[in-house]
């Protein structure tokens, strides 16, 4: 089992990049169009078949029985580069020791799947690839593994339905006979009806070999030794490099002063206005950042100029107390009605400030620019392909089809790359020199200070109980910064809870933001589950047995499961304290627990044990899952206790890691615990699930342990020490 | 621009660069040895990190002109030909990374630990590896990785 990690010479684009090694490449259609099978020596058979049938090749097939899937998702560390190509290998009934895996080519039509509110799309985002292209690729392996039985059968005169498969075999019990996969490639023959296969046909999951098992990562043997390819770790013929002084103000606009000076410095090849940025081409990295040092540029204002993060949260008191009507979210029930009958009536307030993606490799990517212009080829870590080559097409005043994107792995993403604007500014500058290629690469400070951040919020809940203390309703107000992301994550699926009202009210300041691992779940659950965990204390109920009594009874079962892994209600050493929080993200439901301690002098609270249950439906890998959810709580931790991005006059204040000091190994935990249940349902989406379980977790653990409240991530010490104090 | 002599993998190389460049883009830009990474470019993360004679080192602020004297510098691709060193069997094993930016860095910081320190306990391995930033989370399996490597794991 091997990944290639040279994609630019092995998938360079959808003409070329089955013709490499030999063999058969089965092209199968998305969308019920009939499989075709074309030889991979001839390369304009494949060109023509892809081009007239619309199909999609996922697997390619030698008479050496060696298996080459191609993965339509990204692959940032959260494992999908296994995980999908395990789902077609699955119904393939492959032998995973022949599989190789590589990228896919950048092509919607072909390897993208319907998203309702984008069209067709190869978009990896929010949790959803193994959810989304699940039976996509059963069908597709299903229907590879029946082209190959119905060869087998014409050649050896049987009924099909006399025919088994093992891994990578097809055997005919009666007369005793097998012959392997890679045999079957000098007769294979398209034939004349390829059925969609039935759900009812495909394997029962009680026989899946490889979904479920504990399957080593693909990818994993190249990150151990240095030869993973990030685009970061391109380097072409005549290479030069490009780096952007984008300002401190987001969108503010350059004046650049002192450009004959900079173009007479070492190594400066061209100096170029980009808009918001000026960009330095130079013959090596560190030319670049020296002269971005004498840059002189007098920055314009913006719609950030004079905006405070400080001052947010008043803003955002005002907006509700002025009784602004904002953009109704969710509203179930009637709420109004629970309000006039409630028995009790809570508001509680939540806030959280801006925070940063901070994905291990900087933004960069390189381009190259055909010398006429007409063409241009890019080599980008992205969760967005597609829609980069249409950027990029549109940027450079060309056709999206003379644009080529080369798919690297992702150091990290976390959201923040299904944007293409580091692709954009690469082929910018590759334009200017081409045809020389051009690595851009963005600085530390520039991936933070020009970063787009998850936006600072405030959450106003208003609780409805009747009489015997039963949660009737509430409303939920969140106003912030940017567009919709900070109501996602507002909804309450798993809970019954019979009335229920979101509203958004966008307060815009002029900052980037963007999606951060779990999008708005971090902030609003942070919200409802400490207002549970709130009502639940103020009527003496234990916070388990609170939610109990309202949640539904797959959710409810993540719920017991985490009860029982960490002991709930046993009695704690002195000193020690626990918290629960319950959430649902892309269709999977988590329950946590945490156990913190407190130094009271230093405000600073230390999580000693985190333990976490999910329900995903069938998973694709559990190790790697537990691996995930292991991360996404290591940076929950991380984003509640040590990160925090300051706002003054348009511009933040942190720069780097000295200043906004991502989680180090010493401030683990002692253990994370994570059990994933066993059900049957179909794949839910699970990569960003453990993240927002951390910070209610750990407010309500320190509730518990103080009888003060949490209300403001993160919770920095001083933050910690002022709540001790209220 | 100056030329210079540089020991990297047991081989000497010729290279050619300003006195302020750092060893970072000698090794990554001119010598194409792209497993050591580039992330914070401020000695915060250790992305970067190389051996200079066995000691765990941050190439982003190691002038080139600090490793002309004939030092030995090791980076992840002279760890082993086959990505058999034990730290980086372990690695595999333990399946630690994720995005595997930074994991180059953290499986040299491991090998400089155990070149040190050949059976650290579990309370020096986390002192000594905080100094790497890990952005995905790995951080529980890392630990137990290099508890692996050394065979001092339960
Ligand atoms: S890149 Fe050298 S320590 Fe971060
Ligand atoms: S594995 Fe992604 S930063 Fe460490």
């Amino acid at each position: 089992m091997h990944t290639k990690t040279k994609q630019d010479k092995s998938v360079n684009s959808r003409r070329s990049f089955l013709k490499n090694s030999g063999g058969v490449a089965l092209l199968i259609g998305g969308a019920g169009i009939l499989p075709q099978i074309v030889s991979c020596k001839n390369e304009s058979e494949i060109i023509n078949a892809v081009n007239e049938n619309g199909v999609s090749a996922w697997v390619q097939l030698t008479k050496e029985g060696l298996i080459t899937i191609f993965s339509p998702a990204t692959e940032m560390g959260q494992g999908s580069m296994t995980a999908l190509p395990i789902i077609f290998a699955e119904e393939m009934d492959a032998d995973w020791d022949k599989v190789s895996v590589e990228f896919a080519p950048q092509d919607a039509d072909l390897y993208g799947r319907d998203l309702k509110w984008k069209g067709r799309s190869m978009m990896t985002f929010g949790s959803t690839g193994v959810m989304s292209y699940y039976s996509i690729l059963r069908q597709a392996g299903a229907q590879a593994r029946y082209i190959l039985l119905s060869s087998a059968a014409k050649r050896w005169d049987v009924d099909i339905k006399n025919l088994t498969t093992g891994p990578s075999k097809i055997i005919h019990k009666e007369s005793n006979r097998e012959m392997s996969y890679g045999e079957v490639v000098s007769f294979l023959e398209i034939p004349s009806n390829i059925p969609t296969i039935p759900d009812d046909q495909l394997k029962d999951p009680k026989d899946f070999r490889l979904i479920g098992s504990v399957t080593p990562r693909t990818d994993i043997p190249y990150k151990v030794n240095g030869t993973a390819q990030f685009a970061m770790d391109l380097k072409l013929p005549d290479m030069l490099y490009g780096s952007i002084n984008r300002g401190r103000l987001h969108g503010a606009k350059p004046t650049l002063k002192n450009e004959g000076k900079i173009k007479e410095m070492p190594g400066v090849v061209g100096v170029y206005d980009i808009g918001y940025g000026i960009g330095i081409v130079t013959e090596s990295v560190t030319e670049g950042f020296m002269a971005r040092h004498f840059l002189e540029i007098d920055w314009s204002k913006s719609d950030a100029s004079g905006f405070n993060s400080a001052d947010a949260f008043d803003t955002y008191d005002k907006v509700l107390e002025d009784g602004k009507s904002g953009k109704e979210m969710h509203n179930e029930g009637d709420v109004k009605l629970a309000r006039e009958s409630a028995a009790n009536t809570y508001v509680f307030d939540y806030k959280n400030d801006y925070i940063y993606h901070g994905q291990q490799e900087p933004l960069n990517a390189v381009a190259r620019v055909a010398e006429d212009g007409a063409s241009a080829e890019v080599w980008i870590g992205t969760q967005n392909g597609v829609d980069t080559a249409a950027d990029i097409a549109g940027a450079l005043g060309i056709s999206v089809a003379s644009v080529t994107v080369h798919q690297q792995y992702l150091g990290g993403g976390f959201g923040r790359r299904t944007l293409s604007d580091y692709g954009v500014e690469a082929a910018l500058l590759a334009k200017e020199v081409a045809p020389r290629p051009v690595k851009l690469i963005w600085t530390r400070e520039d991936d933070l200070q020009y970063g787009m951040y998850r936006p600072a919020s405030l959450q106003r809940m208003e609780a409805f109980t009747d009489e015997d203390g039963n949660l009737t309703g509430f409303t939920h107000d969140v106003v912030g910064d940017g567009v919709r992301l900070i109501a996602d994550g507002s909804d309450i699926n798993g809970y019954k809870i019979p009335n229920h009202k979101v509203v958004m009210h966008i307060v815009p300041h002029g900052i980037r933001v963007k999606h951060w691992r779990a999008v708005g779940h971090g902030t609003n659950k942070f919200a409802i589950e400490c207002m549970m965990d709130e009502i639940a204390a103020e009527q003496n109920t234990d916070p388990v047995e609170f939610r109990k009594k309202i949640l539904e009874p797959k959710p409810l079962a993540t719920l017991e499961k985490v009860a029982t892994m960490a002991n709930w209600g046993k009695s704690l050493p002195s000193g020690r304290a626990r918290g629960v929080a319950f959430l649902e993200r892309s269709r999977t439901f988590s329950s946590g627990i945490c156990e913190i301690s407190l130094d009271r002098s230093s405000g600073k609270i230390r999580v000693h044990h985190f333990w976490s249950a999910h329900d995903a439906g069938v998973v694709i890998q559990p190790d790697s899952v537990v691996a995930q959810m292991e991360g996404g709580i290591v940076m929950g931790l991380s984003s509640i206790f040590n990160e925090q991005i300051t706002i003054v006059n348009g511009e933040a204040q942190q720069s780097n890691y000295n200043d906004y000091p991502i989680i180090r190994m010493h401030d683990l935990p002692e253990t994370i615990e994570t059990e994933i249940l066993k059900t049957t349902t179909p794949p839910a989406g699970i990569g960003e699930s453990s993240t927002p379980l951390v910070a209610c977790a750990v407010a309500n653990a320190f509730f518990a342990m103080t009888g003060k409240r949490l209300r403001h991530m993160p919770f920095t010490p001083a933050r910690v020490l002022e709540a001790l104090a209220s | 621009m100056a030329k210079y002599t540089i020991n990297i993998n047991d081989e000497n190389q010729e290279v050619e660069a300003s006195e302020k460049t750092h060893l970072l883009w000698i090794v990554r830009e001119q010598l194409g040895l792209m497993g050591t990474k580039y992330s914070c470019g401020i000695g915060a993360c250790g992305a970067c990190t190389v051996h200079i004679d066995g000691k765990s080192t941050r190439s982003c602020i190691t002038p080139i002109t600090a490793v002309i004297d004939g030092q030995k510098i090791t980076t992840i691709e002279g760890l082993s030909s086959d990505s058999s060193h034990p730290v980086q069997k372990a690695w595999v094993e333990a399946q630690v990374p994720q995005c595997g930016y930074c994991q180059s860095g953290q499986i040299m910081h491991a090998a400089g630990l155990l070149n040190q320190n050949p059976s650290p306990s579990k309370e020096e391995i986390v002192k000594y590896m905080s100094a790497n930033l890990c952005r995905c989370g790995t951080y529980m399996r890392i630990a137990k990785a290099v508890e692996m490597a050394a065979g001092t794991d339960s």
